[in-house]
């Protein structure tokens, strides 16, 4: 009874606040005008056809640097919960499974990897490339548990990629810019080979994104005692 | 437009419904995803491809999957409700 109260209680405060700022916002005016601004300036600045990107890596490169940190530390935390117990011999995904698996992961891979290569024109970019190429590599291993792949590469990927991001990012302070500026040749706008650093930098959040992904799917998938 | 865009409301609500009131968990979570993807077409709707794709390939993908391998390894995971005895998780 007194929980449903004070639940009440939360539940009418929230609206009520809600209502307060909702009443108080002029609706379709918005307070800032970045947004006008960057996309005039990006063609010329950064050189991306995907704005979005341009925003993400180029002008708020730091945040993006945060996140990576941010989903890092999740993965480790959640392989440290789970553990790295021995795979116990699961039955095998049968035969639909396995015929499934093989169609899916060349396509999943092309998949995953035009999304982060193409990160800096098309919509996409190195976190939802990932995603894909985690799901691409975690698939045959649901179909096949026997045949588990060591977790050592994937690790070597993973610290690999995250490191070239952030020697990317150093490499602009060298140059005596601010940390993590577009640097190289901007080119042609729309083009495959454009863009400066940003598609090595997408490239290497894709990577590291994936490999991350997939060791926390591999660690999960491979269950000890718990299940049985 | 807007007649594609109340379907897929309809839908993504009551998907947000079923995943409430479903008893299976299994098919909660598959609930969950259909949210999920309902929520990306909306956005595509938006005209926001970037934010649709992530929610999409993060939300009706990995978190499903994520929800469906801790409900596994719980021993939760069962394709039937109304039946008694066995954990059978396979």
């Amino acid at each position: 009874m007194m929980r449903n109260v004070t639940t009440l209680l939360f539940l009418g405060g929230l609206g009520f606040m809600l209502l307060v700022i909702t009443g108080t916002l002029d609706f379709g005016a918005p307070p800032m005008r970045i947004g006008t601004q960057i996309q005039q300036a990006t063609p010329g600045d950064v050189g991306t056809a995907n704005i979005v990107t341009a925003v993400v890596l180029g002008y708020r490169g730091l945040d993006t640097l945060g996140e990576l940190s941010i989903l890092f530390a999740a993965a480790t935390a959640g392989g440290l919960v789970l553990g790295s117990a021995a795979a116990r011999a699961r039955p095998d995904g049968g035969f639909i499974l396995r015929a499934g698996a093989d169609l899916m992961f060349p396509l999943l891979l092309v998949a995953g990897l035009y999304i982060v290569m193409h990160g800096h024109l098309t919509p996409g970019g190195g976190f939802q490339g990932g995603v894909i190429l985690a799901a691409a590599f975690f698939l045959p291993l649901l179909a096949r548990p026997r045949t588990a792949p060591g977790h050592r590469w994937l690790m070597w990927i993973e610290g690999l990629s995250g490191a070239t991001f952030i020697v990317i990012g150093l490499l602009a302070l060298y140059r005596g810019e601010a940390f993590l500026t577009p640097l190289l040749d901007r080119g042609t706008l729309g083009e495959l080979v454009s863009g400066g650093t940003l598609p090595l930098l997408y490239l290497a959040v894709g990577l590291k994104v994936g490999a991350e992904l997939a060791g926390l799917l591999m660690r999960l998938a491979q269950d000890d005692e718990v299940a049985s | 437009m807007i007649w594609l865009a109340l379907i897929v409301v309809t839908l993504t609500l009551g998907a947000a419904l079923a995943v409430l009131l479903l008893d299976n968990l299994l098919a909660a979570t598959a609930a969950a995803s259909v949210v999920s993807l309902g929520v990306a077409v909306m956005f595509v709707l938006l005209h926001a491809p970037d934010v649709a794709m992530t929610e999409a390939v993060v939300g009706a993908g990995l978190s499903g999957l994520i929800l469906a391998l801790a409900l596994r390894r719980l021993g939760l995971a069962r394709l039937d409700v109304g039946t008694t005895g066995g954990r059978d998780d396979a």
